[in-house]
């Protein structure tokens, strides 16, 4: 074994994930299946109205009509769906509690561990959060404090009986209940998510953001997120993930749709720690999530930053429809997979309005076993005159048993756009690792610098108070791949 | 300072150095001269403990076996290399760089590691004595320097880091005379009775700016002559052949 090799050994078994712990408290859970008894379940466990009921049940008629796709690059033991929980909620949450005081101490305290503490006055100031465990949201923070402005930032399934007229109106109007296999499956059974309206003019004094904590074993995750952001307004929001360590993989399936109409800004961020399985890739989530923004409105924008560092499989592509003229779509993405992780992720833009923009940068990292793939589609309408697209696709390799594909597809239909792609492959040297090694650093904080060089385009996207631990996170998820 | 004794070292079943003997003492300045391809650099990294080179012989550095610490270590105890080719590191600020790379062998020395503004008041000083354009520090490494920029950085990075035993290799080469003089008083300035140099060079002209205290000439990976800086100039005069055979 050469000595590079036998670091690279030493380092792998050192690396750990640190929210991998289990928090023991009763559940209220539904009996396993996938039929309309356990939607019926669902929708009544949330006390919604019976419109909400029937759009889950087509969506379920729909789903038994299709298929699961199979194209994607990673591929995976295929999943009984008949043997998932698909609701799981702490006993304790059975009466939502009235207020973030009565929350069950168990919970809180998972949350403090995370680093995440519920109560508003030890939260970083200027950031709300709707904390989701397994299938319901526990506590929403700041709620109060942002209503003054009129800014609604709810649980989805509080938003369904608050505030219907905006549910009805926009919940599927991104991503139809048709649209595809695991779209359609989360729209017959979600649970629970964040929901968000930002009135006309105004901007969100706060960042927003959503705890996603999957607890329970055995249970299926279908989170639900809608964000509205009304004429002139402006939000920034991310969620964060984080799962224990099993040795079943399982299922996070979400559908987020955002809506920006006439000069509105969303900026919708990513950090995605999901449990990303051991070393010998037992376990770990498979994140098949379905991300969609609407560009509806004129001079509107929609930014997706994504640092996906977790799970098993990584399946996803979030994406913007330009509808409105001179709208604009961006996609900033890191993704990073050690050991035997997978990742098949990239975007698509689709031009429909008048001089609309899209930019892509995505920035690839494989260390280990592990498989990394950009799948990007630009596609260009007949009418979308003027568009443009810049895309860069960058992907760097950690050792030599590692892979990373770059697939763009481009479609365009009009000939005033300008379409432009850039894609590089590269590896950490080891002349740059021994140049950062004389200089007094050791291999990993090497490691590290290198490739947060690598990344900092889209690094430097996230909010600031999101940005240095996005960065340890690219430290920490790479340990153990140097070679 | 450092005693090399009997150093062979060979790559891929190459063998590049034949047995090298060197003792440098504290404060003093060699100069090591030779044609391409001699080991000059391949010593520069048997010193400074890079990867992938099998070394035998013994290497003792302040009284410690060398060959048994692993290339940070080595930085880390007082060795500083400064590169023939600097390496670049894209998206990775200058000032991030060297910050990083000071408070890594603070903290291994137990000293208290710099924050943003106290870094920035030091390189700025350190800068402003050696005539460095602070402006490439806002760069990333390396990246798009010019030849002397590399140099450059590297000296700054020299005297940020104080090291105990600084090896440069080739640092001369390419450089114009406004250059070759900062780069000069760079290590004019860090030189003491408590630090020694070795400096790797091809060419006399760089010996005239630095007055060494030795002159050695490697050829076939060995020193074959030894002087004070009198060789150098015989040595530009009359060229290696007669050391080639
Ligand atoms: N990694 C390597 N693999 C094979 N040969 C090498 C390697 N590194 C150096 N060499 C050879 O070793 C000899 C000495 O190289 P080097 O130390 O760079 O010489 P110098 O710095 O004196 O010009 C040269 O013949 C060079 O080609
Ligand atoms: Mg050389």
């Amino acid at each position: 074994m050469s000595k590079s090799e036998e670091l690279i050994k030493k380092y792998q078994e050192k690396s750990e994930y640190s929210h991998g712990f289990v928090t023991d408290i009763e559940t209220i859970k539904v009996p396993k299946g996938l039929n309309e008894k356990t939607i019926k379940f669902i929708s009544d466990q949330k006390k919604e109205p019976e419109w909400m009921l029937k759009w889950r049940l087509k969506a379920f008629e729909r789903l038994q009509k299709i298929k699961e796709p199979d194209w994607q690059k990673p591929k995976y033991p295929k999943i009984d769906y008949q043997d998932l929980y698909y609701y799981s909620a702490p006993k304790s949450l059975k009466d939502q509690p009235k207020s973030l005081d009565d929350i069950d101490p168990e919970i809180k305290k998972t949350y403090d561990k995370l680093g995440i503490p519920l109560e508003e006055q030890k939260r970083l100031s200027g950031v709300a959060v709707d904390a989701v465990f397994d299938s319901v949201s526990v506590a929403t923070t700041f709620k109060d404090q942002l209503k003054k402005i009129g800014v609604i930032f709810c649980s989805i399934s509080e938003a369904i009986k608050e505030h219907p007229e905006l549910v009805k109106k926009y919940l599927g109007s991104v991503i139809p209940i048709t649209d595809h296999y695991f779209a359609t499956l989360n729209s017959a059974v979600f649970t629970d998510g964040s929901f968000v309206y930002i009135p006309p003019g105004v901007r969100c004094p706060m960042e927003l953001s959503t705890y996603f904590r999957i607890n329970a074993s055995n249970t299926g995750q279908f989170e639900r997120t809608l964000i509205i952001a009304d004429k002139g307004s402006y939000v920034s929001y991310l969620e964060g993930c984080t799962a224990p360590m099993r040795d079943e993989n399982q299922l996070h399936a979400a559908n987020v749709e955002l809506i920006a109409l006439d000069d509105a800004e969303i900026k919708y961020s990513t950090v995605q720690n999901w449990y990303p399985g051991d070393k010998d890739g037992k376990g770990g989530i498979y994140n098949f999530v379905t991300k969609r923004g609407l560009c509806k409105g004129k001079n509107s924008k929609i930014s997706w930053t994504q640092v996906e560092t977790g799970s098993a499989i990584t399946w996803k592509y979030p994406s913007c429809i330009l509808q409105g003229d001179n709208s604009m779509g961006e996609f900033y993405s890191v993704a990073i997979t050690n050991n035997f992780q997978k990742a098949d992720t990239g975007t698509k833009m689709i031009h429909l309005g008048k001089n609309t923009k899209s930019k892509i940068i995505s920035k690839g990292i494989s260390a280990g076993n592990a498989d990394n793939t950009y799948r990007g589609l630009v596609s260009i309408h007949p009418k979308a005159k003027g568009a443009k697209n810049f895309t860069q696709c960058d992907s760097l390799l950690v050792g030599n048993k590692c892979g990373a594909h770059t697939i763009p597809y481009i479609e365009n239909k009009n000939s005033s756009s300008d379409v432009e792609h850039e894609a590089t492959t590269s590896k950490i040297s080891d002349d740059q690792l021994f140049y950062c090694r004389q200089r007094g650093l050791n291999q990993e904080e090497s490691v590290s610098l290198i490739v947060n060089g690598f990344c900092k385009e889209v690094l430097q996207q996230l909010p600031m108070e999101f940005a240095v631990e996005a960065q340890k996170l690219v430290g920490i998820s790479l340990e153990g791949s140097v070679g | 300072m450092i005693e090399i004794k009997n150093l062979k070292t060979s790559v891929e079943e190459k063998k590049i150095l034949t047995g090298l003997n060197l003792k440098i003492n504290k404060g003093e300045v060699h100069a090591i001269m030779g044609p391409n391809g001699s080991g000059k650099s391949t010593l520069s990294y048997a010193l400074s403990g890079k990867e992938g080179y099998d070394v035998t012989g013994e290497i003792l550095f302040k009284n410690k076996n060398l060959l048994e610490l692993n290339t940070e270590e080595r930085a880390q105890s007082g060795i500083f290399l400064a590169f023939q080719y600097p390496i670049e590191i894209p998206g990775v600020f200058t000032n991030n760089f060297l910050r990083t790379s000071l408070n890594s062998i603070r903290k291994s020395k137990n000293q208290k590691e710099l924050n943003a503004i106290d870094f920035l008041k030091l390189v700025k000083e350190k800068s402003k004595s050696l005539k460095i354009n602070q402006e490439m520090l806002s760069r990333p490494l390396n990246v798009g320097f010019s030849g002397g920029e590399k140099k450059r950085n590297e000296i700054l990075q020299m005297a940020l880091i104080e090291p105990e035993f600084v090896i440069m290799d080739e640092t001369d080469s390419g450089l114009d005379i406004d250059a070759l003089k900062i780069v000069s008083n760079g290590v004019n300035a860090l030189r003491n009775s408590e630090r020694s140099f070795l400096i790797i060079t091809h060419y006399q002209r760089l010996l005239n700016y630095i007055k060494p205290d030795f002159v050695h000439v490697l050829s076939n990976g060995k020193i074959v002559e030894s002087g004070d800086w009198k060789l150098a100039l015989e040595l530009e005069n009359d060229g290696y052949g007669k050391y080639l055979n």
